[in-house]
């Protein structure tokens, strides 16, 4: 037995005590960071990863566990981000309420869109939650109402916030906020997969027709999947929002639903830790690769190389492609099948039957 | 009277779009039960190697007749190559199974898409096109520009191409039988293989024909041109019937005109009104209004 594998248990809570304590070490890591790890800046950063690992937790909830492909998942990320903003700047109501709401609103809003939109299946299940999540980003992005301010979006009213929230020097508290929220999450998916319930939604991933057969019916399973992992996403969309401090139509676009599924998958689909590292990295490297682009190393680098690095969606476009490809399991599964397996899935052999959402349909 | 007329042509040129986008989408859904979400990258790039070379043959703002013809042809022809070696060179290794299929056109999108931006930058860029394709024609009192004539044009050019290569060539006979029952027509001996290629590398020239038209009716481009329309055309595609082109066709015509008389009146209702057009079909009607049911 090697140090390796005793301290492989121990792994969960030395990152635990090391994500926590970080907002106290001062330590600067170069090249991944700029300035001293716990500078504002590189705490926003991966808190705002953490907020989107929460999203994407909830998601392969749907997508990875009962095999569903939603595309609508980011209205109620949007839900989240939009709802508290609104409650706060336009009817003056107090945070808690506010968040209440949000969350609440954004809950109630994934059963109304998953009860119709789960009457169909497939590509056309996907279809009409694109649809839904489409109609919020028009009313979001046109400002229907006057309530959102458009494409330009809207901003927290900072004074009606507690000290504690607001300002520069107090990012490593919203930090915190994320890091807590995230494994208050975390904690309770694990309970959910666990439970007979996740059993019936990994057993309609792998063949809906017995679920049924066995006198179940998947529609209400699947439901409750994607109420739950709506309600996960408004978490983050709230956590995203103290964050970045206010709300604009990007929240709720395909696009990061897109993202959502491109964190999963690099993370790794049906994992609980996969999505969350994925998330993290996905943030990470949309917000690093351009800061990178612009470092006097990659400038001098010549245009065939140094060109797509400005432009972080292509290099995402490409690594999903090859992940795709050769590792279907992400991250997660990479580092849990040996590496021989990794190398004969490489050389075009299936992967195992595990490691796919199901056939959905 | 003229304000509805111009509203009428410049929704039926929008519709037209939508069916060239449309049209591909649900050809290639038909035979290999694929939702391509390349599907926008490949008008992207329709339009931009539609530029490109009328930026190589007639530089200027105003394009030559015959620098707009090559480009029709360049842009069907470099998209539907394309087209041919994303099939060929990825979605093959995946075949029956369809979800990581469409997750691997998810990415090719997002790659081909911001290559665009990659190497010709991310700022919109206008189009040249020629002067009489954007002048105007007087039509029952209204101002239409020409260029809606020439899209309504090449939608009923492409629409009825279509339903001869469905209905009178060998070709579209195994497309046919294949949207049917895939297993029976390669029991049969035939390759349906070289027939998914060719049917996507056909969706693709397609997607590609109606990029160089989008950017003739848009007057600009950019890299994220295909994306936004590729919305609208999977909603076209699914209210049609996921494998009707006729169907394609009729719901292009109703999304078009709804969109366009709705964003007229207010600036949100037309583009909302399509997507809750979209749930209410699909829910009441979940094959599309022509669709097959399964």
């Amino acid at each position: 037995m090697n140090d390796g594998a005793r301290l492989r248990p121990m792994l969960p809570v030395i990152i635990l005590v090391l994500l926590l304590a970080l907002p106290l070490i001062t330590l600067p890591v170069p090249v991944l960071f700029d300035g001293p790890i716990n500078s504002p800046g590189n705490l926003q950063l991966l808190a705002a990863g953490f907020a989107f690992g929460i999203a994407a937790l909830g998601y392969n909830l749907l997508f990875g566990y009962t095999g569903v492909l939603s595309f609508g998942h980011a209205l109620f990320f949007g839900a989240g981000v939009y709802l508290p903003t609104i409650a706060l700047r336009e009817w003056g109501w107090a945070l808690v309420p506010a968040v209440v709401f949000a969350l609440a609103g954004g809950t109630l809003l994934a059963a109304a869109v998953g009860a119709l939109s789960l009457r169909t299946h497939g590509v056309y299940f996907a279809m009409v939650t694109l649809a839904f999540a489409q109609a919020g980003y028009v009313l979001a992005g046109k400002n229907v109402g006057g309530l959102t301010g458009g494409e330009e979006g809207i901003s927290l009213p900072f004074r009606q916030l507690p000290a504690w929230m607001v300002g520069v020097i107090n990012t490593h508290n919203l930090y915190w906020l994320a890091v807590a929220t995230l494994i208050l999450v975390y904690l309770a998916a694990l309970r959910l997969v666990t439970s007979p319930m996740g059993r019936v939604w990994q057993g309609i991933r792998e063949n809906e027709r017995r679920v049924e057969l066995l006198g179940l019916r998947p529609y209400g399973f699947k439901l409750l999947a994607f109420v739950i992992s709506g309600a996960f996403a408004s978490v983050a969309g709230v956590v995203y929002l103290f964050l970045v401090g206010g709300a604009n139509p990007r929240s709720v676009g395909a696009d990061l639903t897109v993202a959502l599924l491109l964190m999963v998958i690099i993370g790794g689909v049906g994992s609980l830790w996969g999505p969350i590292a994925g998330a993290v990295l996905y943030h990470y490297l949309n917000v690093r690769l351009t800061v990178w682009a612009a470092s006097p190393a990659v400038a001098d680098l010549p245009a065939i190389i140094g060109q797509p690095l400005r432009d972080p969606l292509f290099i995402f476009g490409l690594i999903f492609v090859l992940l795709v490809l050769f590792f279907p399991r992400g991250l997660a599964g990479a580092l849990a099948g040996s590496r021989l397996q990794a190398v004969r899935r490489a050389l075009g052999g299936r992967p195992r039957q595990l490691s796919q959402p199901g056939h959905i349909e | 009277m003229s304000t509805f007329v111009l509203l009428l042509m410049t929704g039926l040129a929008l519709a037209a779009m939508y069916f060239l986008l449309a049209a591909g989408l649900s050809l290639i859904f038909g035979l290999m039960d694929v939702l391509n979400f390349a599907h926008g990258a490949f008008f992207t790039w329709g339009a931009y190697a539609a530029w490109w070379t009328i930026g190589l043959v007639s530089p200027g703002l105003v394009a030559s007749t015959g620098a707009f013809l090559l480009a029709i042809v360049v842009a069907t022809v470099v998209v539907g190559l394309m087209a041919a070696a994303v099939e060929a060179g990825l979605l093959r290794r995946l075949y029956n199974r369809h979800i990581y299929q469409v997750l691997v056109t998810l990415g090719i999108g997002l790659a081909l898409s911001q290559l665009t931006s990659v190497i010709w930058q991310a700022d919109a860029r206008p189009f040249p096109q020629p002067a009489w394709l954007s002048a105007t024609s007087t039509v029952l009192g209204a101002t239409v520009p020409n260029n809606r004539f020439l899209l309504i044009g090449a939608a009923v050019v492409v629409l009825g191409g279509m339903l001869l290569f469905l209905r009178r060539t060998r070709y579209g006979l195994i497309v046919r039988a294949g949207s049917e029952n895939r297993d029976m027509v390669r029991a049969l001996g035939i390759d349906v293989d070289r027939a998914f290629t060719v049917v996507f590398a056909l969706g693709g020239a397609l997607a590609g024909l109606g990029g160089v038209f989008g950017a003739a009716y848009f007057g600009s481009i950019n890299p994220n041109f295909g994306t936004v329309n590729l919305i609208f055309a999977f909603i076209v595609v699914v209210i049609g019937g996921l494998g009707s082109v006729t169907g394609s066709a009729l719901a292009a015509v109703v999304i078009g005109l709804a969109q366009q008389f709705g964003n007229y009146y207010t600036t949100w209702a037309g583009d909302f009104v399509v997507v809750l057009l979209l749930a209410v079909v699909l829910l009441v009607r979940p094959g599309g209004l022509m669709g097959r049911t399964r």
